[in-house]
Parts: C-alpha cells; sequence; structure tokens
C-alpha cells in the first residue's frame, strides 16, 4: 500500500447559472480588472488515500467524486493532481 | 395516521413539523434519529428544513448518506408518503428521490419572508384539499433554493403534471420554471422550499399550511 494524496476540481456544470461566479466577476470589473470575461466559483477537494497503486487511487477518488463529492447534475469534476507521500 | 420527523444533526424544524402534525392536524407524530434503522412503523415520513450537516460540501449531501436514510429509500419505493420540506426537499435531491438538484438562489442572498405560490394541481396526496389555481403564503427561508434540472426533465415534470406548487408574482430564487414544489413519478414523495409546517396557527398570521396536512389524512390509508 502506498499513500498518495488526489486532489479533485469541482465546479458548476457548464451552461448552468453560477451566481457566484458572476458576483465575483462583477466584483472584479469594479476594481478595474477590465479583461475578466468569466469567472467560475467550485470547490477544490483533497484526499490522502491508501491505494496498492496510482491508478488504483485515481480511480477510487473518482468513484467517491460520482457518489458524494460532486452532483452531476449540477457539477463536473476534474481530478487535477496525484502525488505520492 | 401516524407521522415520523426525521432528526439529523442540524434539522431545525423538526419541531415545528411535529407541532403541525400533534396540535394542529390532531394525529400521531415521533421523531426519527437520523443514526437510526426504525421508521416506528409510520405512515407518513417528513424530512424537515434545517442544515444537515451544516450544509457542508452541497446542501443534503452528507445527510443522504444518513443510516435512516436507507429505510426513508425503501418506505419510498414501496410507495410510502415522503414530504420532504426545505433542506428536506435538497436531501430528497441529493437521495435520488427526486430529480433535480437546488442550488444558490439568483441573487446570492439567504431569503427569509412569505411568498405567494400557486396550487397547480389538487390531483395530488399533498394538494387534494386546494383548490385548483388556489394562491396561498409560505414563508420560505432558504440560501439554496434555486430548483434547475434538465430540460428534459422539466418537461417531463410538466407534462405529467408534478409541479405541484409554483411562485405567484415573484420567483425569489429564480428556480427554474418558477418551481416551488413537485413530486416523484410515483406521487407518493413531494419536495417543497417554502415551509407548510410553519402556517398552521392564524396566530402567526396564516393557516394555508395546514391543507396540506389535512390532504395526506383524507388520501393516505393510515
Amino acid at each position: 500500500m502506498t499513500r498518495y494524496r488526489v486532489s479533485v476540481e469541482i465546479k458548476p456544470r457548464e451552461g448552468i447559472l453560477d451566481p457566484q461566479g458572476k458576483a465575483v466577476g462583477d466584483a472584479l470589473h469594479t476594481l478595474g480588472f477590465a479583461g475578466v470575461q468569466d469567472v467560475h466559483v467550485g470547490r477544490y477537494v483533497v484526499v490522502d488515500t491508501d491505494s496498492p497503486n496510482e491508478n488504483n487511487a485515481r480511480e477510487s477518488v473518482h468513484a467517491m467524486c460520482k457518489k458524494l463529492l460532486a452532483n452531476p447534475v449540477i457539477e463536473d469534476f476534474a481530478i487535477t493532481r496525484v502525488e505520492t507521500l | 395516521m401516524k407521522f415520523g420527523v426525521v432528526r439529523f444533526p442540524g434539522s431545525n424544524c423538526d419541531t415545528d413539523a411535529y407541532h403541525a402534525v400533534v396540535d394542529a392536524l390532531g394525529e400521531e407524530a415521533v421523531y426519527l434519529w437520523h443514526k437510526d434503522h426504525d421508521l416506528q412503523d409510520v405512515d407518513i415520513v417528513i424530512l424537515p428544513g434545517g442544515f444537515a450537516y451544516g450544509d457542508y460540501l452541497r446542501a443534503g449531501a452528507i445527510a443522504r448518506f444518513s443510516p435512516i436514510m436507507t429505510d426513508v429509500i425503501a418506505h419510498a419505493k414501496r410507495g410510502g408518503v415522503v414530504l420532504a420540506i426545505c433542506n428536506g426537499f435538497q436531501v430528497a435531491c441529493e437521495a435520488g428521490l427526486l430529480p433535480g438538484a437546488l442550488m444558490r438562489n439568483a441573487g446570492l442572498q439567504y431569503i427569509c419572508e412569505p411568498v405567494r405560490l400557486r396550487v397547480e394541481t389538487t390531483d395530488s396526496l399533498f394538494s387534494s384539499n386546494y383548490t385548483a389555481g388556489q394562491i396561498v403564503r409560505f414563508p420560505i427561508a432558504h440560501g439554496e433554493g434555486r430548483y434547475t434540472a434538465d430540460e428534459a426533465t422539466l418537461d417531463e415534470l410538466e407534462a405529467r403534471n408534478r409541479v405541484v406548487f409554483r411562485y405567484h408574482g415573484v420567483n425569489p430564487n429564480g428556480s427554474a420554471r418558477d418551481i416551488a414544489g413537485i413530486v416523484n413519478e410515483t406521487g407518493n414523495v413531494l419536495g417543497i422550499m417554502p415551509h407548510p409546517e410553519r402556517v398552521v396557527d392564524s396566530i402567526v398570521g396564516s393557516t394555508d399550511g395546514l391543507a396540506m396536512f389535512s390532504s395526506l389524512l383524507a388520501r393516505v390509508p393510515a
């Protein structure tokens, strides 16, 4: 068994109204960041898990996302990083 | 008729629901602890409002895996009645008892105020004692009440008369098609963001919620 640190990015599904992202975008415009086109606010989850190999750790976190960490009706998720601890 | 009010850590409308059943309706009610696997032979389960598990991760996401939910889901699959109010509606969606999801209010603010609803159908266990098109006033108290589902699901809900309550005049949270309350495919689970259990006493200015409870009494076999 190896311990892996798996990072997951969860964000509102494309095309679904994200009022939080819009409010942050508006605030950035107010601050003078005129180039800002779009902002989305999501969650970043870091899971430390023991697995026989990296693939297994990825698969396991993928299953966690589908079951609990993300809601597929409204959110998309992606595993962004896997580190060996 | 025996009602069971589920208590999650963070439920805060459980006592209101109990009061509505026992004091206003005059029926029996028990509390169901979320860690138990015992529905105590209740006829109707109420998933009450609140902030189960502090709304951590997403509203309802963790409560949905509480031990009692296995039994609540089995009860619903057998045709048992579930009334899911506010946070209960969020839990029911996360549990797959109802389609769609409840997202952050379009205006981002938590809103606590009375709203007007239109009773869209009286052909439901939960609304038979209203009149079709009746306008009622229920309070809302939520930050994440914007009902969302894909277009196909929304079309299906409308086509099958499963939108039981719709916001009238003002849509407070930006929900799809002004939806405030829907039932599942078999009509035995209602999810509603506004609070019928908070308007069952004339002393608070309205008893519009009472007809929902009396509808259940009239239509659900004990």
